[in-house]
């Protein structure tokens, strides 16, 4: 049972992997860059409810990526958001926005 | 990311990792299996531990060594110094750990690494074997650098409060019996040291309490650097709305201590104070030099930085406070908890016979208080740079506050909540 559920939690994260830029994608890639965002948003995006963070596991893909790339350009105004958002490549963003996503 | 493909090859070879078949048609490699050590439970050694156990579907088996009963944090501690929070607020147990993440905390400290038969052994008389050991260990103080601040004595009376616990309390102390009109004097070491706004943020804090209780006091800040090496404009702008009674002097290296009479002796000058708060020069944590590890200036572990591995011995990891330091990365516990994963990803792929992920990312975020109530902040990006070896600031990102302000405040509180849960709980 063990070896099935961490089976089927790799291929998930496999079909999350990147662009598919490289011959073998780094099946981890999306859960290593989501979990830069933990310290404050939470493990796997779940935050301490009524911490004030904003949670992120279960959120919309689409909606998060905007989120992270209105950050990014600095569209939306943010304290700190905006600074760290820039620290990413847009591929990246959406590894992690999709990694959110699917935590349900 | 253009080298990806060859570095992949690359590193893939050096360790001999061959292709491994993919479990049920999926490209992944085998499940990790193995005992994993991690000595120190701070926020890079608790964050090591859960993270080995959440992303292995707790198939390794981790044990942390840490010599302290409960976790009790240094970011915050500053509030309780200023009394605004008591020790209570930012003290923390590992049940979280052993109960949710079934990681086997023992309380117990570790007197020496055997790296060539992989085992530890511990103050209380047994051994530990293991597949990878992490070293977490932070830092500890080069008091030999500080004539005079040798003994029990002189530290029981001249304290560092550099790491969160009784000299925490026992300063809060010093601070509670100091006279109206006493003077409170801090010195700083030079760079690099644990939590570079920290000593500036104390200064705050103790200055905002001063000024409230005892408002002829003067706060004096002896910094051995030639200007305030963090958030410089936004601590600068701090220090005016304190200017009646905190007094910042750069270059003021302490030479000497006289603790008796509380007396810090700098290059061409001698300071008495009420109370003497020395933040001594550091090192990697001691565990660190004694167990062979490549230190790079005789201070500071030097690490593969896609693995955390030491460059001199296989299956030793050391993250934190205690490595020498990427470009412009700070020693911060948030960062602390970033090599943690970083680490944690990479013990897991080799423990499952594939290389480490090529293209690790860490972040920093870090929060100071400046009163009470309103906060700054400073924060980077870091990616792996595979021509340099290293991971790299990345240009553009990152910043401080434009101001000082209560949002950040609150913010700096969620921050600790979260990060504590995303170590401990």
């Amino acid at each position: 049972m063990m070896l099935f559920r961490w089976t089927a939690a790799l291929c998930l994260l496999g079909t999350l992997g990147v662009a598919q830029a490289d011959a073998r994608p780094d099946p981890n890639l999306a859960r290593n860059l989501a979990a830069t965002c933990a310290n404050c948003h939470g493990s796997e995006g779940r935050s301490v409810p009524g911490s004030g963070a904003e949670s992120l596991a279960g959120g919309d893909k689409d909606k998060l990526l905007q989120k992270l790339m209105d950050f990014r350009s600095g569209a939306k105004p943010a304290t700190i958001m905006h600074q760290i958002a820039k620290g990413y490549s847009e591929a990246q963003l959406e590894q992690i926005a999709a990694y959110f996503a699917a935590r349900k | 990311m253009t080298n990806r493909r060859n570095f992949l090859k690359a590193s893939s070879a050096a360790v001999g990792v061959a292709a491994v078949p993919g479990l049920a048609g999926c490209a992944a490699g085998s499940r990790p299996r193995g005992h994993v050590v991690v000595v120190g439970g701070g926020f890079g050694g608790a964050t090591v531990a859960k993270y080995l156990r959440m992303w292995s579907q707790q198939g390794v088996d981790v044990t942390l060594v840490e010599r302290q009963p409960q976790f009790i944090s240094c970011p915050i501690s500053n509030l309780v110094i200023g009394g605004d929070k008591t020790l209570a607020d930012i003290t923390i147990s590992y049940e979280g750990l052993r109960n949710t993440w079934g990681v086997k905390v023992l309380q117990d400290e570790v007197v020496g690494v055997d790296a060539a038969s992989r085992s530890i052994r511990l103050a209380s008389g047994g051994t530990l074997s293991y597949d990878r050991l992490v070293l977490s260990p932070g830092i500890d103080f080069m008091f030999d650098q500080v004539p005079g601040l040798e003994s029990d004595a002189a530290q029981a009376t001249v304290l560092h409060a550099w790491k969160a616990g009784a000299q925490t309390v026992a300063l809060r102390k010093q601070l509670e019996d100091m006279r109206d009109g006493g003077v409170y004097a801090l010195t700083i070491p030079k760079a690099p040291y644990r939590c570079p706004p920290g000593p500036y943020e104390r200064a705050c804090l103790v200055a905002n309490y001063l000024k409230q209780h005892k408002p002829r006091s003067k706060v004096l800040v002896l910094d051995a650097n030639e200007e305030i090496i963090s958030k410089k404009g936004l601590f600068t702008k701090a220090f005016e709305q304190y200017k009646s009674i905190l007094e910042y002097r750069p270059g003021s290296e302490l030479r000497e201590v006289d603790a008796a009479s509380r007396t810090a002796v700098l290059e061409f000058d001698k300071v008495k104070a009420d109370v003497l708060n020395v933040v001594p020069p550091q090192r990697a944590g001691n565990i660190a030099a004694r167990s062979g590890l490549k230190l790079i200036n005789n201070r500071w572990v030097d690490i593969d930085w896609l693995s955390f591995e030491s460059v001199n011995t296989p299956g030793l990891h050391v993250i934190g406070d205690a490595i020498f330091p990427a470009p412009t990365m700070p020693k911060s516990g948030h960062m602390a908890n970033q090599h943690a994963k970083v680490a944690a990803a990479a013990i897991l792929n080799l423990l499952a016979g594939e290389a480490p992920s090529p293209a690790p990312v860490v972040m920093n975020t870090c929060y100071s208080f400046v009163d009470s109530r309103n906060v700054i902040h400073v924060a980077s990006v870091h990616q792996y740079d595979a021509a340099k070896k290293t991971v790299m600031p990345v240009a553009g990102a990152g910043g401080v506050s434009a101001a000082a302000n209560e949002l950040e405040g609150k913010y700096a509180l969620s921050w600790a909540k979260n990060i504590w849960a995303d170590m401990l709980a």
